[in-house]
């Protein structure tokens, strides 16, 4: 497997770079990178967080310091980091999360910009849907507040830019487009994509374990359901 | 056995070292601001240092301890007083079932912490007893408010036990206080002109000449809408060279990020777990409690150190707070 380059992060985190690109096959290599670091259980590391092309390293300097040593305890780190990617055997790196499938209600209140989507794609509203559904979705990294999902996976005919004006509240739940992207707002937040749907279910609990429904790497399928369904689902 | 709010004060919130491990699922450590004032306050009371306590935000605000309880305040400089009295910080402090504290504005600095022997009792919510404000996350998922009630445990009294027998010798004492404090200067700094050092970052040769003086010599000032999330540094506005598209990737308190418009963003204690602006510099970790007790219109000017400066100087206060934390719990247990 090739290396990564480091990126620095100050002094008590670093940033393993794969690549510059959003894609598939660089994703599922961070995504083994992180479980076979995890598995290693380095030192003085405090977290291993994956992004679409990269991970950051978060860590304790003094677990890498040596003393009398010229290099500082971060580039001792690093250089342990880079040799363990370039051995890092991706195949090796099995265990794979169950696919979760994710009821959605498309349109109407619970999405307003479908209709959009739908003009800028030039398609009727009903192929969106079915091209929304038909995608087969992984989960490339969680961020912007707990529980958001980054999603790869969306047909490139529904890639639509971002809202012009962001809203200051999107309500939790909402599934949404924004340019290459799909995502699902785990609660109440400002938000500037594209909204086309809504689920009833609840993407992050603090009190459930683990909190967030989505983790990285796991595979996404999407359900249509009516709002009778909707409500029934919510409880 | 508790703390009640009588008056939140303008932002308190319930704080511990922060949820470490969970930033892949886009939960952020949130924490102490100050995090060294926290470790400090916890020493002084004999609790762990990681253990939960109280951050106040520019005025601090009125308690009342139910029992006697064993506290020390740092941080800031704030007015604190018991009835009529004035209350001293930077030290162990015992004071009596029934004390209605007054913790008021603060004379230098931002944030002020107040640790309770035992801590507080709240159970953890993924890993951590603080209050993420942003993420609307912990036991307390929000800033305090009038009367709400902190669980806390009863202090044990073979700590500070000459304290517990000044109090019980003069029953007209509302509290006593240790007749020794820790010298505040290394940890807390009067003057708010201090360079704050910091590395330059992935993306800081992206900016324009002009922009790369600007950031390690001007001077910025601290927005009045910063936050526990991050702080607007106002001034000469920062360009790039030419556009710049990222994808998402982790982020880090510390961080000094651009977004489009010029004006630099550095993020505190609740930074995102990930973000795509650019990353221009970082400020060094033994530096970022420093940066935090900076209060909104105070300026900030960035140093310019390098990635071996910043660990030797971050190891270097490690071991001085080791030595610390043996010098006080020997006070704590035997004072003569």
């Amino acid at each position: 497997m090739t290396g990564a380059d480091i990126e620095w992060l100050g002094d008590s985190a670093l940033l393993l770079r794969f690549g510059e690109r959003v894609d598939a096959a660089l994703s599922a290599r961070v995504h083994a990178v992180v479980q076979a670091l995890r598995g290693a259980a380095l030192p003085g590391v405090r977290d291993i967080v994956p992004a679409y092309a990269s991970i950051t390293v978060h860590y304790d300097p003094a677990a890498w310091n040596e003393s009398g040593a010229q290099e500082p305890p971060g580039a001792r780190l690093a250089a342990r980091l880079c040799d363990f990617v370039e051995n890092c055997n991706i195949s090796a790196a099995g265990k794979s999360l169950p696919a979760v499938e994710i009821p959605i209600c498309y349109g109407g209140e619970f999405g307003p910009d479908l209709a959009e989507v739908a003009a800028l794609a030039q398609l009727d509203v009903d192929t969106v849907i079915a091209r929304h559904l038909a995608g087969a979705y992984r989960v490339a990294m969680l961020g912007f507040a707990p529980g958001f999902p980054y999603l790869l996976g969306l047909d490139p005919v529904l890639h639509t830019p971002r809202r012009a004006q962001p809203r200051t509240r999107v309500p939790a739940g909402s599934v949404a487009i924004g340019g290459a992207q799909t995502g699902i707002y785990p609660r109440d937040l400002p938000g500037g994509w594209q909204i086309i749907g809504r689920t009833p279910l609840a993407l992050f609990d603090a009190a459930r374990d683990p909190p967030a429904l989505l983790a990285p790497s796991q595979r996404v399928r999407f359900r249509a359901i009516d709002a009778h369904a909707f409500a029934k689902l919510q409880g | 056995m508790s703390i009640r709010v009588v008056s939140p004060g303008l932002l308190t919130t319930v704080q511990d070292a922060g949820r470490r491990g969970h930033a892949a699922i886009g939960v952020g450590a949130a924490g102490a601001m100050d995090a060294v004032a926290l470790r400090l306050a916890n020493m002084l009371v004999g609790n762990a240092e990681n253990a939960a306590a109280l951050e106040f935000t520019l005025r601090g605000p009125r308690l009342i301890f139910e029992t006697d309880n064993l506290i020390a305040i740092t941080g800031a400089e704030i007015d604190t007083h018991c009835g009529d009295r004035a209350l001293p910080a930077w030290r162990p402090l015992l004071l009596r079932a029934g004390s209605e504290v007054v913790f008021g504005g603060m004379r230098h600095g931002a944030r002020a912490y107040l640790a309770i022997a035992g801590g507080i009792d709240l159970a953890p919510v993924i890993g951590s007893r603080s209050t993420d404000v942003n993420a609307q996350l912990g036991p307390i998922a929000r800033p305090l408010a009038p009367n709400d009630v902190l669980p806390t445990v009863t202090a044990a009294r073979a700590i500070c036990a000459d304290l517990w027998r000044a109090l019980d010798r003069d029953r007209n004492a509302a509290f006593a206080a240790g007749n020794w404090s820790l010298d505040p200067t290394p940890w807390f700094w009067h003057d708010a002109q201090r360079p704050i050092r910091a590395i330059a970052g992935t993306h800081f040769a992206r900016l324009d000449d002009a922009s790369q003086r600007a950031l390690f010599g001007a001077s910025f000032r601290i927005g009045i809408d910063s936050n526990r999330v991050g702080f607007r540094l106002e001034g000469v506005p920062l360009m790039l060279r030419e556009p710049l598209e990222l994808i998402s990737a982790g982020s880090v308190p510390g961080a000094v990020q651009l977004p489009p418009g010029g004006v630099p963003i550095v993020l505190t204690a609740e930074a995102p777990t990930t973000g795509g602006y650019p990353r221009i510099a970082q400020v060094i970790a033994v530096d970022q409690p420093h940066l935090a007790q900076r209060r909104p219109g105070d300026s900030v000017r960035f140093a310019q150190t390098d990635l071996a400066d910043a660990q030797m100087r971050y190891l270097e206060r490690e071991q001085a707070l080791t030595r610390l934390r043996d010098t006080i719990r020997q006070r704590l247990e035997h004072p003569y």
